[in-house]
């Protein structure tokens, strides 16, 4: 065994508790093991195995999905490495219907005999529900692409790269801290990918090899004087792309009163300022609450797009799938029908796209079997569109999906999960100075903080990592304890200038929830920075 | 074959201790089987079952340590992942936080365990979910819901002849029902080891009287009102507090348990004097593991008593830094109550708020505890002791450290989320904005 396997895992049992919860992602592995995927022959011989099956037993559709699913955790804490893992989940999920009623079955044993009795499995569990279905499920058309393949675009595969080169990173990031003033800090670099095979009746083979990486840290800062400390993350972006992320070249900084990163990531020069800025906000002043002009980063901006537009156009809570869990929607069919629903601005152009290069959401095909695209979901400020799959199509018109099902992993079912969205940069030549040089009253927010939002999406409340206040066109100092809350359709109809093109930047999360038993997926938002007048902003100071 | 008995665990153990060459040697082993049915639109929309079993090798020498895990359980199989974890621990790094294996140690036997529970077949929760549908359906409703249930054990065994075995059982329901306008929300959680103890039924009458009498909610002003929160409701927003109760992250000067100047909140009165908080892996109605991870036992701990903070939680490795004794954190934490239902809570109300549950809990400021978050499924204006009318949804923003200084009674503690926990009511909780979504 090689130095750069050194800890593939043994960070596991010094610091385990301190990384997600691994068994959620599958078996820890050598890294380097898993890297060649299954023979595309093999999988294809595997896959005719289950639809067989699964028609001989009665199934009018299926489809199957080999996958394989590998994550890195690199985690340190100022000078300790807390942990390292690698994790390998390796299976089949089959999918079918049957008497109208889907039916799902899942195995770890990928063998022809283990698929084939999932397939039938499947067909059983499709045949019971079928018992107390309501009305039959009517799935769009979808044409087969033969034998297909996708890759995300990446130049380096973080999974080739040493683990003692991350851990050099992270150490190194973790002393920048701590030079700069720093007391504590937490850094970790999770790598994922995902190596997905789909075939169905249709006749699709599809192949894809899908990256993810995301670098991030939390800085603390403690003044144990007065008592106070304050935090501030990275302002990395989760992405999907390969480690080259991790070398930033010039043009991928975006400069001003903090840098912040667009298409390549530097986390030393990211750490070294957030050392300075934690300082700087224990002495920061406490906010005047009122109303503000807010401008918002697009480091900040992802999340509330994200929340306030991307989960309510999601037709599954629109139609009631998710009232138990994560809620229903506020943008009822009704609102979508009268093709007239204002739900923000004419500036407000929101669009779902699964191909943008880059983000987390990004692949050629989607976990059923459609080809990805984008589409407008909000246009000039109307509500024009929802995120359908093939079952729920015909619900709003469409002749096909919209291409954006998906599941964490092998032993999931697929559902309508979240495309990338994101607000489009605006028409007209416009800088952020220029944009603030306009505001009389105002807030400036970069990063995200803390997010909150009822259960069909109206009520919102956000905080971020970094505010200055701006007072008659010019930034004056830093704030604290500042949060804003408005309606959603409020809030989307009060922005009234977006930067253009050249200010537009992705953000993402990597996990977000969904579903019974729970499912995570990874998806970005694009914007430029925009600006939203007159939006309620709260004091969140209290002493205990 | 998910789930092992004592003896065929500890005959696993012992066979992997064995082919140990390392320092020091520390194995897990767990397994679950269990199932689940989730439903909406009053019709079943997904089921499933699953069934694991992993093991966990971790090997030591010096202050070096390599981990690795596999779950296949041939001899073959068993001596590869200890000569892995060896060959691992032999390139890793020094861990300066390292602490030694503990020897035997004494656990008490947990009442974890219900073979009613870990009896349950795909009919029984169909079933159960079958009795949630009728409710919903013989009133005009719909229902969306979710009933899972596990039977899982673990046992970990260390080269110092430490050896624990534990067997436990769960069973969940949720169902959030809903009127077919839109305009009213009910909603219900329970989980039990027992299954007896899970009534599907009644609970999702309950749920469905939430959602009828929900509808034609009116608006209230914000701001500070005496609210009597469900225990669902109070576990919502207590639970975020307890992993302040950490003595490193107070020492370090980065938690609301850290004391200004330095050191931490130990001893300090810091909620009212009818606060009492503690935490017992033999409690008959939240019962839980007798030992941790690493083979530390868990006893009944007091972490509040009549509003003074008793106890932090100490690490092995921070225990030994400040030369204390360790103590292990639970998450089955018990508030103490009294003997009030929640219906006397309402009637000793002259106004007030009922809260059913709360939404989408964030952390603000992690000084202060601070948490906004929205109320959902019911909410209800209380006028001279009674429930007057439904109110539209408040976004709070509220500090659980300033909610528990304001406590004016407690009802009697039932199991909720992952603690015991009465009805609360509480002055001067803080509602800040209008929610109108239902």
């Amino acid at each position: 065994m090689k130095r750069k396997d050194f800890l593939y895992l043994s960070g596991m049992g010094m610091g385990a508790l301190l990384l997600p919860d691994l068994s959620a992602f599958g078996t820890p592995i050598d890294p380097l093991q898993a890297l060649d995927g299954v023979d595309v022959k093999i999988k294809k011989e595997l896959a005719d195995v289950a639809l067989n099956a699964a028609k001989s037993k009665g199934a009018t559709y299926a489809d199957i999905r080999i996958g394989r699913y590998l994550n890195q955790f690199v985690a340190t804490r100022e000078k300790r490495v807390q942990g390292v893992a690698n994790t390998e989940s390796y299976g089949v999920g089959i999918r079918v219907l049957a008497n109208g009623c889907w039916g799902f079955a899942a195995t770890n044993h990928v063998t022809k005999d283990a698929i084939a009795k999932a397939a039938e499995q499947a067909v059983a569990v499709a045949k019971a529900n079928a018992k107390i279905q309501g009305e039959p499920i009517q799935l769009a058309p979808q044409k087969g692409y033969g034998e297909v393949s996708w890759k995300t675009p990446i130049e380096i595969n973080a999974f080739e790269v040493p683990v003692k080169e991350k851990v050099d990173l992270l150490l190194n990031v973790n002393d920048v801290a701590m030079q700069n003033g720093a007391n504590f800090i937490n850094s970790v670099i999770f790598a994922v990918n995902e190596q997905k095979y789909f075939a169905s009746t249709d006749g699709s083979y599809i192949d894809q090899d899908v990256h993810r990486i995301y670098p991030t840290f939390n800085v603390t800062k403690v003044d144990r004087e007065s008592g106070k400390f304050k935090t501030r993350n990275a302002l990395s972006a989760p992405s999907g792309k390969g480690y080259e992320y991790m070398h930033a070249r010039p043009e991928d900084k975006v400069t001003g009163i903090v840098t912040r990163y667009k298409g390549r990531y530097d986390m030393l020069e990211d750490v070294k300022e957030a050392a300075r800025v934690a300082t700087e906000k224990v002495k920061a002043k406490s906010v005047e609450p009122g109303k503000y002009d807010l401008v918002l980063d697009p480091s900040h901006l992802w999340l509330t797009i994200h929340e306030s537009v991307g989960h309510p156009t999601e037709l599954d809570r629109v139609l009631g799938y998710e009232a138990n869990y994560a809620g229903t929607s506020f943008l009822t069919l009704d609102k979508w029908e009268s093709k007239k629903f204002k739900f923000g601005s004419d500036k407000v152009n929101i669009v779902a796209d699964k191909t943008q290069v880059g983000s987390l959401g990004a692949v050629g095909y989607d976990d059923e079997g459609v080809k990805c695209k984008k589409w407008d979901l909000i246009k000039d400020g109307v509500l024009v569109s929802y995120q359908a799959i093939r079952d729920q199509a015909h619900i709003i018109g469409l002749t096909e999906s919209n291409g954006c099902c998906y599941s964490q992993g092998w032993d999931d079912v697929q559902f309508q999960r979240m495309p990338n969205v994101s607000l489009q940069p605006g028409k007209e030549k416009l800088s952020v100075d220029d944009m603030i040089k306009n505001v009389e009253k105002g807030i400036y927010i970069i990063g995200d903080g803390s997010f909150s939002i009822d259960q069909q999406r109206y009520n919102f409340q956000f905080g971020g990592q970094i505010f200055y206040e701006i007072k008659e066109g010019k930034i004056v100092g830093m704030l604290n304890d500042v949060a804003y809350q408005a309606n959603t359709q409020e809030f989307w109809n009060s922005c009234n200038a977006i930067c253009d093109e050249s200010d537009y930047r992705l953000g993402g999360s990597f996990n977000d929830g969904k579903g019974q038993p729970s499912q995570s997926s990874a998806v970005s938002h694009g914007s430029a920075t925009t600006r939203f007048n007159g939006v309620n902003v709260i004091n969140t100071a209290r002493k205990i | 074959m998910a789930i092992l008995s004592k003896e065929e665990a500890q005959a696993i153990l012992k066979k992997v201790i064995g082919f140990s060459k390392a320092d020091f040697c520390e194995v897990g082993l767990n397994g679950s089987d269990g199932g689940n049915i989730r439903y909406a639109r009053n019709a079943v929309s997904t089921a499933g079952q699953i069934s694991t079993m992993s093991l966990g090798v971790s090997s030591t020498f010096g202050k070096k340590t390599g981990t690795a895990t596999i779950n296949e359980f041939d001899d073959a199989s068993l001596q590869k992942v200890v000569k892995r974890a060896e060959e691992l621990a032999m390139l890793a790094p020094e861990n300066p936080e390292f602490m030694p294996p503990l020897g035997p140690q004494t656990f008490a036997e947990s009442n974890t365990y219900n073979a009613k529970t870990a009896a349950m077949t795909p009919d029984t929760r169909a079933e159960m979910v079958g009795k949630s549908l009728s409710v919903s359906k013989a009133a005009g409703l719909d229902a969306a819901g979710f009933l899972e249930n596990s039977t899982r054990f673990n046992a970990i065994m260390n080269s110092k002849g430490l050896f624990a075995y534990n067997k436990g059982t769960d069973v969940s329901f949720s169902v959030t029902v809903r009127n077919k306008q839109g305009t009213g929300s009910g909603y219900v959680e329970q989980g039990f080891n027992d299954l007896d103890k899970m009534d599907t039924l009644a609970l999702s009458k309950i749920a469905a009287s939430k959602a009828n009498g929900s509808a034609g909610a009116k608006a209230i002003e914000p701001g500070k009102y005496t609210v009597i929160l469900e225990p669902l409701a109070a576990s919502d927003i207590i639970g975020n507090m307890f992993r302040g109760f950490d003595a490193r992250s107070a020492d370090e000067g980065r938690s609301f348990m850290s004391k200004k100047g330095g050191g931490t909140r130990l001893g300090e009165q810091l909620f009212s004097e009818n606060v009492n908080i503690y935490s017992d892996p033999m409690n008959t109605e939240i019962p839980s593991s007798t030992f941790t991870g690493e083979g530390l036992p868990v006893k009944r701990t007091q972490w509040v008593e009549k509003g003074v903070v008793k106890n932090l939680s100490y690490s092995r490795y921070w225990a030994a830094q400040k030369n204390v004794q360790p103590l292990p954190f639970s998450r089955s934490m018990i508030i103490e109550g009294g003997t009030q239902s929640l219906e006397d809570l309402i009637k000793s109300t002259e106004k007030g708020i009922l809260v059913t549950r709360f939404w989408y809990i964030r952390s603000v400021d992690p000084q202060t505890l601070l948490l906004t978050g929205l109320t959902r499924d019911g909410t209800f204006y209380i006028e001279n002791g009674e429930i007057k009318f439904p109110i539209k949804n408040f976004r709070f923003n509220e500090s659980p450290v300033i909610m528990l200084n304001n406590v004016e009674a407690l009802g009697k503690p039932v199991r909720t989320g992952s603690g015991l926990i009465p009805p609360m009511k509480i002055r001067d909780f803080t509602f800040t904005s209008l929610s109108d979504a239902i």
